[in-house]
């Protein structure tokens, strides 16, 4: 035996510290420079906004002041609505604050459940599983169903998740330019034709609220052999005869048509959590083998609960989607007359861009609205699409033509003020 | 004239449009560092020498090249 071996390993008594190599957060140097001239010249921090209370769906106080929201996603202004908070409460009190483990394990109580089978009913689909939100279901799905040798084709302009999905998973990640159908058509054409392929849409963009050609794009998907999915995050609700979304509304299947939909309840369900829902007859096996919904906990009872009465009431919420659309077309149309630059042409969804031509301009008008009592979110690159800036409205159905009245007056003030509009 | 130059001849070419502070193009010419490429201006380059000599760059093998050198030595293996 070695005398190495019977000697206690000791830390020295002074042991030799040396700086790091680099500091690895020099490359975020750009950023924090960025950051700081902007907030030099006066203006408020547009990604730091805290809201002291939320009275409803449309309004908030900030710094103390009434605050009309107008960039929530809360589109069919569920967030407060008696029977989604009762469901909330009594499931809090039934089942405690958490679930302390993954949905695999002690994690699925009667409300994940009961969730899954809302969202069938909802899709008048045969399978649905939930996840901890829309991004890890993203993801979870699209890192699992495509490997090495598969090919994922996704439209420049997808979501983040939709991006990192891709990036967790080992396929092969082809972009094609945004909502171009002869691109796709292109793009699929150079793959293997043996190959196995997954074409990923969404039916409404989050950033200039545009919507996608979605019958065509599924057309030359299946031309290809290519299964698709479909990210309706900000379409459920108010698109389609039962709200399902943008492949509802123009005359798509799930099943035949779409292999998959994605979507969230952070938006028109009103709470927290992401799903996705199929006809595919092995599509059970994802909760044996997909990471992001295995290796998480999952969400709270209170927050399923509210989910899935929420879902219920979503199916015949038929008033509201008339009055969401109505809202959309009175906001689009009088931010256009007053001269405004918008992403779409026409009111395609509840989401409404304005374009502004820099971040110097983009925040001081940003500033105006706040303080003149109106909150939209500020976008900039690399969020969004072409390099733009942009103010992004997003319309509920609980907003009051009052209050449309309202917004559009603090639009014409600020647009005036800043030299937006003349 | 070689394949090769061929094909770094056309991808110079394409560069061009996109080459707003006019650097003079050689093999290691980086994308991100000479050029100051941002992710938008590579997705359209991209689009548009795959059009060019009909080829698929997925963005697993985009991660890979970053000077021109090395897309012209992927571009040439792609039309084998």
């Amino acid at each position: 035996m070695t005398e190495a071996a019977t000697a206690p390993h000791a830390l020295p008594v002074e042991p030799a510290t040396a700086p790091p190599a680099r500091d690895l957060f020099s490359k975020f140097d750009p950023l924090i420079a960025e950051r700081e001239a902007l907030l030099a010249t006066g203006v408020r921090d547009p990604f730091a906004i805290v809201m002291e209370r939320v009275k409803s769906p449309t309004e908030a106080v900030i710094r103390g002041k009434d605050t009309i929201l107008l960039g929530t996603y809360n589109y069919m202004g569920m967030t407060f609505d008696p029977d989604v908070i009762a469901a909330g409460k009594a499931a809090l009190d039934q089942f405690g604050s958490g679930t302390n483990g993954s949905r695999m394990l002690n994690g699925t109580f009667r409300d994940h459940v009961d969730a899954e089978e809302a969202l069938k009913e909802f899709y008048g689909a045969d399978h649905a599983m939930v996840f901890s939100t829309g991004y890890q279901a993203n993801l979870g799905i699209l890192s699992t169903i495509a490997t090495k040798g598969e090919y994922i084709i996704l439209d420049a302009d997808s979501h983040a998740s939709i991006y990192d999905g891709c990036a967790l998973g080992n396929a092969e990640i082809v972009r094609f330019r945004h909502n171009s159908v002869e691109d796709l058509d292109k793009r699929l054409g150079r793959l293997p034709a043996e190959a196995g392929k997954l074409v990923v849409l969404e039916g409404v963009y989050s950033m200039l609220g545009d919507i996608a050609p979605l019958r065509q794009m599924v057309e030359v998907a299946r031309k290809h052999g290519a299964m698709v999915l479909v990210d309706e995050a900000h379409s459920m609700g108010f698109f389609g005869e039962h709200g399902r979304g943008v492949y509802e509304e123009v005359g798509l299947e799930l099943g035949t048509d779409v292999d998959f939909v994605i979507g969230t309840f952070s938006k028109s369900v009103g709470t927290v959590g992401g799903f996705c829902v199929s006809n595919h007859p092995k599509f059970e096996v994802m909760r044996l083998s997909c990471r992001p919904y295995i290796f998480t906990a999952s969400l709270p009872p209170s927050v399923v609960a509210t989910a899935a009465t929420s879902i219920r009431k979503l199916m015949t919420a038929d008033k509201k989607r008339a009055q969401l659309w109505d809202n959309a077309r009175t906001l689009h149309r009088g931010l256009t007359d007053m001269g405004f630059k918008l992403g779409t042409a026409q009111p395609d969804s509840a989401i409404i861009a304005i374009i502004l031509d820099d971040q110097q301009q983009a925040v001081v008008m940003w500033q105006a609205l706040l303080e003149g009592g109106l909150y939209v979110n500020m976008a900039r690159p690399p969020a969004t699409p072409a390099g733009t800036f942009l103010l992004r409205c997003s319309l509920c159905a609980e907003h009051t033509p009052e209050q449309i009245e309202r917004v559009l007056a603090m639009f014409g003030a600020a647009g005036r003020a800043v030299g937006v509009i003349s | 004239m070689s394949d090769r130059q061929a094909i770094f001849d056309t991808v110079t070419a394409q560069i061009e449009p996109f080459n707003k502070k006019g650097i003079a193009l050689e093999e290691g010419t980086t994308f991100a560092g000479d050029l100051e490429w941002d992710s938008l201006t590579v997705m359209d380059f991209v689009a548009a020498v795959e059009d060019e000599f009909d080829v698929l760059i997925t963005m697993n093998m985009q991660a890979e090249i970053e000077t021109v050198g090395q897309l012209v030595d992927a571009v040439q293996k792609l039309k084998q």
